[in-house]
């Protein structure tokens, strides 16, 4: 499965053969054999027919991505095949067309392959009863609760009732009452009443995630989703159960009685948690950042993602964000008694006087004295131009490696979203933090003087608050305060990537653009912002104000970015060579 | 609570998981087994089943939830199962069932098995026991009745000690 996910799709592999079926009575060519949810070849089928045909077939325990298990019966169509005499030659109605046998069932379109000649009927008055069947069917024990109900807007429930249900219930018998607010696991909620038992999250749970940990307990109507009694369900990847749960069975304790989803405004991003990338939509309302869901990328993530960088933005809107252009006191820097070292008082200042006067500095830096050091957290964009300070000013520069543990689905153990981006532009080498104690050696002997950093807390890879007391000038990039911000003479308040546009490379090369969900607080400006200024005002050299401008110019500039341009990534990315 | 499971009764189990070409397929007959010999299934012993399986616990425990034959607690020393399938309903099966229900104290009306307080009785409906030409019948444990009059059900439950 990991190789299904995440790797690139691999060049064009041998022609498909095609067949013709009629869908409603228009012919469409399909291949015969389609890409399973493991990217294993096997015979289409009459959804998949129809998919291509543009006719929507309801379905809810379909998922492209997850074995085919055929048990919600609501992708129920009608079908015939061309008829065959007892010559075993077809069959030719009056007018020359091959006479079509209609099968006298219907059958599911989810699991069943279509044949040369096929027409299925989706739209027969038959299959509209079949579908109000089985959707009465399901609602029979449902709790109808979709006022109370986080699915609520994005139910299939609801959109296959608008389409096929009724608007009164016939069902005059008690309901079966099921287990409510189960604590499945520490990320996930189950309504027992609310489920469908389409199996959707026990597949992905057991074929995706490889770990087999829900099942369907007791019987008939009392058909549970369960854990084992005692083992959470907690894993990695629990939270993508609840994005398919094509219900309001599974809920996410995150997000659950938050914010009702059509309020919501979705945002395509990129996940900054590890070099994977992960393609994400960032959901917010009024400047508030509610939830992470994954977006469908078959060359990186298909429609998957983890729990961790699914969670991993309430930093963005901590209290103690960096929100204004600080200046510390030029003058020597105070060491308190506490042995608290290289806390500068600061005071408020604007982005225009504090960029010239960095710039005035920076112009009569003596080259060999600036050393920059930037996260790989930034743009490419951001890196791009530091990388143009970089070669103006002759400075060292570097980047800070994160690593952590990597699984064999989605996470990478390389934990900066952009390694290859800043190996690309020159601002480190394929190993990652080999200069940084050259910076600080350079910083000790006193031949380093300023120091430029972007997104790091130097004061952990190295190079020690007493160290950066040493600086003539240290100027500082950064979101959230740390104790390299509190020593900076210059502190530049920067924006997390759902702040901002800007594109990363994965650990791929797939480089992929992310745009903006919400503002920045206070002054904080986007560094590509804030960077096209200085850079302009040190080198002379003037860029481009816009992103898609910024992103063009780099791409001439960098080789590997050659040919690429802002619009060319589209939503889903370009892979380059690394 | 420590679960364990005595040798020669491992022996017969893993004996039992050759006679099929997947382990998993065992998966019943060794509840069955285990059933035999501690009464019930304990959530200790769904695990034990499922890591002699190499399966996962919810793998047996769904198994375990599906089937009614299968107990999740310790029933009454003695286990009355009435006959209800047809031939028995008609031949006064019910009656008998509530026969046993009111004189143990038991609800005739509760659904599913139950247990007296002193844990000395289980009652409970079952489906055919294949004794329908003597209507109505029941088991009393591994014991077989036919044609059960409430004169011979209280014979029965007086034969308990």
């Amino acid at each position: 499965m990991a190789d299904a996910t995440t790797t690139e799709v691999k060049p064009a592999p041998p022609a498909i053969e095609k067949i013709k079926v009629k869908v409603d009575g228009r012919e469409v060519e399909v291949p015969k054999l389609t890409p399973d949810w493991q990217g294993k070849l096997a015979p289409t089928t009459m959804l998949q027919a129809c998919d291509i045909a543009k006719k929507d077939v309801p379905h809810y325990c379909y998922h492209p991505k997850l074995p085919v298990a055929g048990n919600c019966r609501m992708c129920l169509v009608e079908f015939g095949t061309p008829a065959l005499g007892p010559d075993r030659k077809p069959v030719m109605n009056p007018d020359g067309t091959p006479k079509i046998a209609k099968s006298p069932r219907p059958a599911i379109g989810c699991a069943t392959p279509i044949s040369p000649g096929m027409e299925i009927y989706t739209s027969t008055p038959g299959v509209k009863q079949m579908r109000e069947g089985v959707l009465e069917s399901l609602l029979i024990n449902h709790p109808l609760d979709c006022p109370i109900c986080d699915q609520a807007g994005e139910c299939k429930l609801q959109e296959y009732s608008v389409d096929y249900g009724q608007s009164a219930s016939r069902f005059v018998e008690a309901k079966v009452h099921k287990p409510k607010a189960v604590d499945l696991g520490p990320r996930i909620m189950l309504d027992a009443e609310r489920c469908i038992l389409c199996t959707r999250c026990i597949r992905f749970t057991k074929d995706v995630a490889g770990d087999d940990a829900l099942g369907i307990v007791n019987r008939g109507s009392y058909n549970t989703i369960a854990t084992f009694p005692g083992l959470p369900f907690d894993n990695n990847y629990t939270l993508n159960t609840v994005d398919i749960c094509p219900v309001g069975a599974l809920t996410s304790k995150d997000f659950r009685f938050q914010m009702r989803v059509w309020f919501l405004k979705e945002t395509k991003s990129v996940c900054t948690s590890c070099a994977t990338g992960c393609n994400v939509l960032i959901s917010s309302r009024e400047e508030k950042i509610y939830r992470y869901t994954p977006r469908d990328n078959d060359a990186v993530n298909g429609p998957w993602m983890c729990d961790a960088g699914r969670l991993n933005y309430k930093w963005i809107q901590r209290e103690d964000r960096l929100k204004d252009v600080l200046v510390g006191q030029a003058s020597s820097l105070p060491v308190s008694k506490s042995g608290q070292a290289g806390s500068l008082p600061h005071y408020k200042s604007s982005w225009t006087a504090a960029l010239s006067e960095i710039a005035e500095k920076l112009k009569q830096a003596p080259a060999g004295s600036v050393a920059i050091v930037v996260s790989a957290c930034q743009t490419n964009e951001e890196l791009w131009l530091i990388s143009k300070l970089k070669a103006k000013l002759g400075a060292i520069s570097d980047s800070v490696e994160r690593t952590g543990d990597a699984d064999k689905l989605l996470v990478s153990a390389d934990k900066n979203p952009n390694t290859n981006g800043a190996r690309l532009t020159g601002i480190c080498f394929s190993e990652m933090g080999i200069n940084l104690p050259k910076i600080a050696d350079g910083i000790a002997s006193g031949k380093i003087k300023s120091l430029i950093v972007f997104g790091e807390d130097v004061t952990k890879h190295g190079i020690s608050a007493e160290l950066l007391g040493k600086l003539d000038t240290l100027i500082v990039s950064d979101i959230l305060p740390n104790a390299t911000t509190a020593a900076a003479h210059y502190v530049l308040p920067g924006c997390a990537h759902a702040e901002k546009r800007g594109s990363f490379t994965n650990t791929k090369g797939r480089v992929q653009k992310f745009m903006q969900a919400v503002q920045p607080p206070g002054d904080a400006r986007a560094e590509w912002d804030f960077l096209h200024d200085l850079v302009y005002n040190v080198t002379g050299k003037n860029g481009f104000l816009t992103i898609e401008g910024l992103f063009n110019e780099m791409a001439k500039d960098v080789p590997a970015f050659n040919g690429l341009t802002w619009a060319s990534l589209s939503d889903t990315g370009v892979t380059v060579k690394i | 609570m420590s679960f364990s499971v005595p040798a020669n009764l491992e022996a017969e189990i893993d004996e039992l998981i050759t006679h099929y070409p997947v382990k998993r397929s065992a998966s019943l007959m060794l509840l069955h087994a285990l059933q035999e010999h501690f009464g019930h299934i304990s959530p200790e012993a769904t695990q034990w089943v499922a890591k002699k399986l190499g399966l996962q616990p919810i793998n047996v425990h769904e198994l375990v939830t599906f089937y009614p034959m299968f107990r999740q607690s310790a029933p009454g020393k003695h286990q009355i199962k009435v006959c209800r399938t047809l031939s028995c309903a008609l031949g006064g099966s019910h009656k008998l069932h509530e026969h046993f229900c009111t004189k143990l104290g038991l609800d005739p009306h509760a659904h599913g098995l139950q247990t007296t307080k002193d844990g000395k009785f289980s009652v409970e409906f079952v489906e055919c026991l294949a004794g329908c030409g003597m209507a109505p019948v029941m088991m009393c444990n591994e014991d077989f009745f036919e044609g059960v009059s409430e004169k011979k059900a209280d014979e029965i439950l007086g034969g308990c000690k």
